[in-house]
């Protein structure tokens, strides 16, 4: 199994979403997150004082897979993501070694 | 001139009016209003950490200066003159000598309505220093400043400027509302407490954005709603339709200012910000507080549109000179207040509030002289005394919070309170009632479905 994570621009939650669901992703999991990247975040004006704003807002997607679909899970999740503009994100996959359904105590593939 | 206006007090003695009075005590609730008004404009401008410090700061001002004024700040501000300094008469220490229908000094309001109207003046000119203050200043200490200041700042240059007798007043400066004895008073007293008590930790290095521009601009509104009690209120009647002219210029001059801010922002810095109209509505408000009993509707568009611009670009001086005037207190009520109180001597037209005529209506520079002599002398003395009096505040009791506590937040040492939970659905440490069961509720039914 792989878990993907996808930290991207939270107005395209919603692509990604349906995309998953095209893709037959059971669940996901989804959460508020901030950071920044090569970009370094943004700069606010307040009275004429700028402030440089390292941390922008992103969201964070995570998804099990099983190994096969992991590559092409990725593709799906970058395309849905891309805007093509600068702070679009990053996706990546680690190994998970085992995971439980909380419910019924099944694990591994079955579980997902 | 219009017909009737400085004469009539002469011509009959006058007899209380109802309508004056009921005008005055709409007027003098809406000055009250400010106060909060102002709470909020700052409050919104700090970090979270500090919201209801600077709330409280201006909120006190409502409990101090109140009971202070009645004890004898009247008395000092508007009794019978001394030495052209200060006032005193003893039927005004705690309002104890004053019937209830004793007119006040040739108006057709009782002595009592204008002593709240003036009480709320009172009140919200302390508050205002509070801006430059903003996380680092003990509550206690603060209450002590602003019972001093009242005492032996506000009070006395009320005085000068509006009482009978004062050296100001007699000159002839034109101080409509308070440009001087309200604005120019606080911001200077605020560069002055500044300068003693030194910068904030982290200026000019942290980012110290404010937390809530929505509650800035409910402050702003506020006090831009509580301004026409301010103004309009200010020639203490309106049987001859100068508070309605004031009316008039108080609403184009804020609004003329608010956009000469946003063009300034929009040009500098490429955004018309929110921070910049609040900004602007109140630079527009101070400059027209002077000014607005003596200019026309025109001058009043000029004249907020220079505070606007002017406000804007001054607000930059604290990073120039390295002081932290944390929420622009000098930059906008002290220029604000300036350039209100010396336009009057260009843009005065002679007829209105008074009959003296600025230098573009043809009045020579008399008027302006008088003005400039009036910013000057209020400056300097609030300037000074403010800083004497923070000093000595400073070096006894103390008027800074430890640096720890400033980095931690002045609202928990301070006050023993947060402005907001962030704890999730504001559970935090609240013991957890036992979860009821859930058969029988649409969710667990739905639960059911899923299972089978």
């Amino acid at each position: 199994m792989k878990l993907i994570t996808a930290i991207v621009k939270p107005h395209r939650l919603d692509e990604i979403k349906e995309a998953l669901q095209a893709f037959g992703v059971q669940g996901l999991t989804v959460t508020e997150a901030s950071g920044y990247g090569r970009q370094r975040g943004h700069t606010e004006v307040y009275r004429g004082a700028e402030y440089t704003v390292d941390l922008v807002p992103k969201i964070r997607i995570e998804v099990l897979v099983e190994d096969d679909d992991a590559e092409q899970l990725i593709d799906v999740v970058v395309n849905a993501a891309r805007t093509g503009k600068i702070g679009d994100g990053k996706v990546w996959s680690v190994p998970v070694e085992t995971a439980v359904r909380v419910r019924t105590g099944e694990r591994g593939p079955d579980a997902l | 001139m219009p017909p009737g206006i400085l004469t009539l007090a002469a011509e009959e003695a006058p007899a209380l009016s109802a309508a004056n009075t009921g005008f005055m005590l709409i007027c003098s609730a809406l000055v009250m209003l400010m106060t909060p008004g102002l709470a909020f404009f700052y409050g919104g401008m700090v970090r979270v950490k500090s919201t209801l410090n600077m709330l409280m700061m201006s909120f006190v001002s409502l409990g101090i200066v109140t009971v202070l004024w009645v004890l004898y700040g009247f008395s000092v501000a508007f009794g019978t003159d001394i030495g052209s300094v200060v006032g005193w008469s003893s039927d005004y220490v705690g309002l104890s000598g004053i019937g209830r229908d004793q007119l006040w000094d040739g108006y057709t309001i009782p002595v009592f309505v204008f002593a709240v109207f003036q009480l709320m003046f009172a009140v919200i000119t302390p508050a205002l220093i509070s801006g430059a203050l903003a996380d680092r200043v003990k509550f206690g200490s603060w209450a002590l400043f602003i019972a001093l200041w009242a005492t032996v700042v506000y009070f006395p240059v009320a005085h000068w400027v509006w009482g009978s007798g004062g050296w100001l007043f007699e000159m002839g400066v034109i101080d409509f509302a308070g440009g001087t004895a309200v604005h120019i008073n606080a911001g200077a007293a605020a560069l002055g407490v500044i300068l003693v008590i030194g910068k904030r930790v982290g200026f000019r290095k942290d980012p110290m954005r404010p937390h809530s521009l929505p509650l800035v601009m409910l402050g702003a509104a506020l006090l831009w709603f509580g301004w026409f009690g301010f103004n309009a209120g200010s020639w203490l009647g309106n049987d001859d339709g100068v508070g309605a002219v004031m009316f008039v210029n108080t609403q184009v001059a804020t609004a003329a200012a608010m956009l000469a801010w946003l063009a300034y922002e929009k040009i500098r810095h490429g955004a018309c910000t929110t921070l910049g109209a609040a900004s602007g509505a109140v630079a527009g408000l101070v400059a027209i507080t002077p000014s607005g009993g003596s200019c026309s509707p025109l001058g009043a568009i000029a004249i907020g549109a220079v505070a606007g611009l002017l406000c804007a670009m001054a607000v930059g001086l604290k990073y120039k000179f390295g002081y932290d005037d944390s929420l622009d207190v000098v930059g906008v009520h002290l220029v604000g207040g300036v350039v209100g109180s010396v336009l009057v001597g260009f843009f005065a037209t002679g007829g209105v509030q008074s009959d003296a005529k600025g230098l573009f209506y043809g009045g020579g520079a008399d008027q302006l002289v008088k003005q400039v002599v009036g910013v000057a002398a209020v400056l300097a003395y609030s300037l000074v005394v403010s800083a004497v009096l923070a000093l000595i505040i400073h070096k006894t009791i103390g008027m800074r919070v430890s640096e720890d506590d400033e980095i931690s937040g002045i609202d928990q040492v301070e006050h023993a309170e947060t402005a907001y939970d962030f704890s999730g659905a504001g559970g935090g440490t609240a013991p957890r009632k036992a979860v009821p069961a859930t058969a029988g509720t649409p969710a667990a039914a739905q639960q059911k479905k899923v299972d089978a």
